[in-house]
């Protein structure tokens, strides 16, 4: 190993349901090889830290290209038509099909998650602007979010860090 | 394939210091191994750990994951980091004789 401790920091700025994972597993991986992490939650990505939200993230149908009708079970890779996904009701579909293929898969919930990370070591924190631009304040986000942080800040904060922005 | 003398025993070992055959292992070597990788003695809770890693390793035929071992022996995500400090993923493998946890969670 390095000398050097090596520094990862997250930026997540996504609150749909796919997009919250891969700062999850990523950071986790990385506090499992001993890699200092922090993440730092942007814009929609603060949904992942809203204890009104956190449960409740979706996935979207419409405007998702990659999103195939084979994910429940129709084969080939047939598209979901756009007009449909934009009927009530297909979001909420989609996003417990999602949950669900996460649970059989023993992939812990966004909540699960963030408090795994907690407490295998990551530092969160919330970004100013973006907590003033939405109303919020530090009791709206989950334990474990130590702070809220401007853009300064994180970047004093993760000097010498690789910063990952989802 | 690499072999390595530790506790007074040769065993074959990867690349990265992984041991390739569980069944080499032994205890004196997990606590060399340990010390290695900075954990001077290892404690009942240390035991605890690397005794269900071994387990499970052993009836599933993969090295267990922090989420496997965590959920599966009893011990907090705490207190894992707390007693594999800096990366338990590949300290437990490492100290029990198993290879890289296989799995992302």
């Amino acid at each position: 190993m390095a000398d050097e401790q090596r520094k990862i920091a997250f930026i997540c700025s996504k609150g749909n349901l796919d997009m919250a994972y891969p700062a999850l597993v990523m950071g986790w991986a990385a506090l499992g090889n001993g890699i200092d992490v922090t993440i730092f939650f942007t814009f929609w990505g603060m949904d992942m830290i809203n204890k009104a939200r956190i449960d409740h993230l979706e996935i979207p149908p419409v405007a998702n290209a990659s999103m195939k009708m084979n994910m429940m079970g129709v084969p080939g890779y047939v598209g979901i038509p756009q007009f449909l996904g934009a009927f009530p009701g297909m979001t909420p579909i989609a996003t417990s099909l999602m949950n669900k293929k996460m649970k059989d898969l023993g992939v812990p919930t966004v909540r699960e998650y963030l408090e795994m990370l907690v407490d295998g070591g990551a530092k969160l924190y919330a970004c100013k602007m973006s907590v003033d631009m939405f109303g919020l304040k530090k009791d709206d986000f989950v334990d474990g979010v130590i702070d809220i942080v401007t853009a300064g800040d994180f970047m004093d904060m993760t000097e010498g860090a690789q910063i990952i922005f989802i | 394939m690499a072999t390595k003398t530790i506790a007074g025993k040769t065993v074959q070992v990867n690349d990265e210091g992984f041991m390739t055959n569980p069944a080499e292992w032994t205890k004196e070597i997990a606590i060399e191994m340990a010390r290695e990788e900075g954990i001077e003695s290892l404690t009942d809770a240390h035991w605890k750990v690397i005794d269900y890693a071994r387990q499970s390793a052993a009836s599933s035929g993969a090295s267990p994951t922090l989420r496997t071992i965590t959920t599966g022996s009893g011990v907090s995500t705490k207190d894992l980091f707390a007693l594999f400090p800096k990366g338990p993923a590949k300290k437990v493998a490492k100290i029990a004789g198993l290879g890289k946890p296989e799995g992302c969670v």
